[in-house]
């Protein structure tokens, strides 16, 4: 549409007002663009200083035409022989991806009981889940450390594993329960008639409709573990270490090396980011608890 | 037999077909609910409970009941104290900012304009960096007096401008709840913005045309329709930043340490019990962090219920 008007009316030929307005938008996409690269500044810093060489990296100014090398991500995965990051990277892997795992289990059937076939006073369940969520982490903690130390459960994967399905299961239903609400009853209900079962319904008919919904609540859920840190500084020590918490030391077990921390940063965030652009659509209705659509 | 045992004898297998359709009902719901009681909720009871004691495992043989001393102790102890004053101002101020910041954004995002995706794409990223990344970013890569990006910059528009010697502040210690403001802010004001983009999104647009139509100015638009609509959007923004804020440990672990006054609650609790061992005194801190929490989630949830009940009326 763009395109037709434009060749049927060049921009000498607009009455004044119009060429005013359309100056005055080309401005604001300008500065939207401006707002954009400088929101994103720190982070490409980070990128472009992780590229850089230790001595290029602490320099002042900064030096924008420095060299680009790939050592500091060399040496952060332990190529001059410092600690691994690997243990920790796995250990954040398994924490997010078996929490996550457990919340869908959780939360599907909760879901289905709370948008499709409608338990009694659903919207009360509903914000009995939500409330949960704003009871702030600290205030449990230590019980829960004290019960970990004296259940030798202490620096073990499986304890995060349950305090981050805790943690997400109430977002996660809520997210569920919006998305399997967008699943037609009136066809459900057909198919039901014409003699499918549950499990067909689930895969023909509720799994294409809300399975998007699904995979970006899964995502959220992922993105939520994997950038925990209180928790996991709390209850793990050696063998148990998450990504966050392996990050939060290499400054002060190796000094400061700012090169390799930003490539250390670059790496943690990097399943986030691509966790994150991909539920990109999705993640302000998971974060506002599904009350935005 | 008298009639009304008859009655009820009739009615009872009946009955008893419906609960077992209700429990098959409810059957689903039933795990996450029992998980979620017994991970959230009885760890809270639990420091209800250790609130209510003079305990420090340095010190064994000391614990027994304090009643509410550990209580008194927080409003009276400079330190806690501090760390309340110091948690309201740093939520206000960051949820202050983001909103405004992340309106501001929001307006320009919803005009259509070149490569209007790939902004939205570049405004996302700070909240999609993993939160220890970026107060580690924040502290080390930017804030660093000696080749943080802010000093570099300064250096580097002196040069411009033949100054050999600009102002090279040290950021943190010079203003550390600015610093740790600044970093959550600019995490923040992402998600702020996506919640109000949706909301002006939103915006039913035959009403847009008919303000239009009848000579509305953009001003007037703003403020007489855009802004009411908005209004249910900005209140869930400040209520959810609020919850989420409040709790932040990252940055203020990472920036400062906690140092120079920026300690908050969450993080002087875990001070509390995992460095000082004063177990009842950082379980009653906690239970206070809950008390105000609760007063804003209270809040937050009626906005999210009445976004709800709306939704719910349209479908």
């Amino acid at each position: 549409m763009t395109a037709t008007t434009a060749t049927l009316a060049p921009s000498k030929l607009l009455p004044p007002a119009a060429r005013r307005a359309r100056r005055r938008s080309a401005a604001l996409g300008l500065v939207a663009w401006v707002a954009g690269l400088g929101f994103c500044l720190p982070a490409m810093w980070m990128l472009l200083t992780s590229l850089h060489s230790e001595a290029d990296a602490a320099t002042n100014p900064p030096p924008l035409a420095a060299a680009l090398t790939l050592d500091n991500y060399r040496q952060f995965f332990g190529a001059d022989g410092g600690p691994s990051p690997w243990p920790s990277l796995i250990n954040s892997l398994s924490a997010s991806v078996f929490s996550t795992v457990l919340v869908l289990l959780l939360a599907l059937p909760a879901a289905y009981a709370l948008s499709i076939r409608r338990v009694r006073k659903w919207t009360d369940v509903l914000f009995f889940f939500l409330s949960t969520k704003m009871l702030p982490v600290v205030a449990g903690l230590l019980p829960v450390y004290l019960f970990a130390k004296n259940a030798g459960m202490l620096d073990n994967i499986w304890l995060l594993v349950i305090l981050y399905t805790s943690m997400n299961l109430p977002i996660a239903v809520w997210m569920m329960q919006s998305f399997l609400a967008d699943v037609p009853v009136s066809i459900i209900e057909a198919a039901q008639v014409d003699g499918a079962r549950l499990p067909t319904v689930l895969t023909r008919i509720v799994a294409p409709v809300a399975g998007p919904g699904i995979a970006a609540t899964a995502l959220i859920c992922f993105i939520f573990s994997w950038n925990e840190l209180l928790f996991a500084r709390v209850l793990t020590g050696v063998v148990a270490q998450t990504a966050p918490v392996y990050l939060s030391g290499v400054v002060t077990s190796q000094g400061l090396f700012l090169a390799q921390l930003c490539a250390a940063s670059v790496v943690v965030s990097l399943p986030v980011l691509a966790a994150g652009y991909a539920a990109q659509d999705k993640l302000v209705q998971g974060l506002s608890l599904g009350a935005v659509k | 037999m008298s009639p009304q045992i008859r009655s009820e004898q009739a009615r009872q297998p009946k009955e008893r077909k419906r609960g077992v359709r209700a429990w098959a009902t409810r059957a689903p719901l039933l795990p996450a609910l029992v998980f979620l009681i017994a991970v959230t909720q009885l760890p809270f009871v639990a420091t209800l409970v250790i609130s209510l004691f003079d305990w420090n495992p340095l010190s064994p043989d000391e614990r027994d009941f304090a009643g509410f001393s550990n209580y008194t102790s927080v409003v009276t102890d400079p330190e806690l104290r501090d760390s309340v004053c110091t948690t309201v101002l740093l939520t206000a101020s960051v949820v202050v900012a983001t909103v405004v910041l992340g309106l501001l954004l929001a307006l320009l995002l919803d005009r259509s304009f070149f490569g209007r995706g790939m902004v939205r794409t570049l405004l996302i990223t700070p909240f999609l960096i993993v939160p220890v990344s970026a107060a580690l970013l924040w502290k080390h890569a930017l804030y660093n007096p000696e080749y943080g990006l802010l000093n570099g910059a300064l250096t580097w528009i002196g040069e411009l401008f033949g100054d050999t010697s600009p102002p090279q502040p040290d950021w943190i210690s010079g203003m550390p709840l600015i610093a740790v403001e600044a970093a959550l802010v600019w995490q923040w004001t992402p998600f702020m913005m996506l919640i109000l983009l949706a909301g002006l999104q939103s915006r039913p647009a035959e009403m847009m045309e008919a303000a239009r139509l009848d000579g509305a100015g953009s001003w007037q638009t703003f403020r007489y329709l855009t802004l009411p609509h908005l209004r249910r959007y900005l209140e869930l923004g400040v209520l959810l930043g609020s919850v989420y804020i409040v709790q932040n440990f990252d940055a203020v672990f990472t920036i400062t340490a906690g140092g120079l006054d920026t300690a908050n609650l969450p993080y002087t609790i875990y001070q509390t019990f995992y460095n000082a061992h004063e177990y009842g005194l950082a379980s009653a801190a906690g239970v206070v962090v809950v008390i105000g929490t609760m007063i804003i989630a209270t809040f937050a949830l009626r906005v999210v219920s009445s976004l709800f009940r709306e939704e719910a009326n349209r479908a």
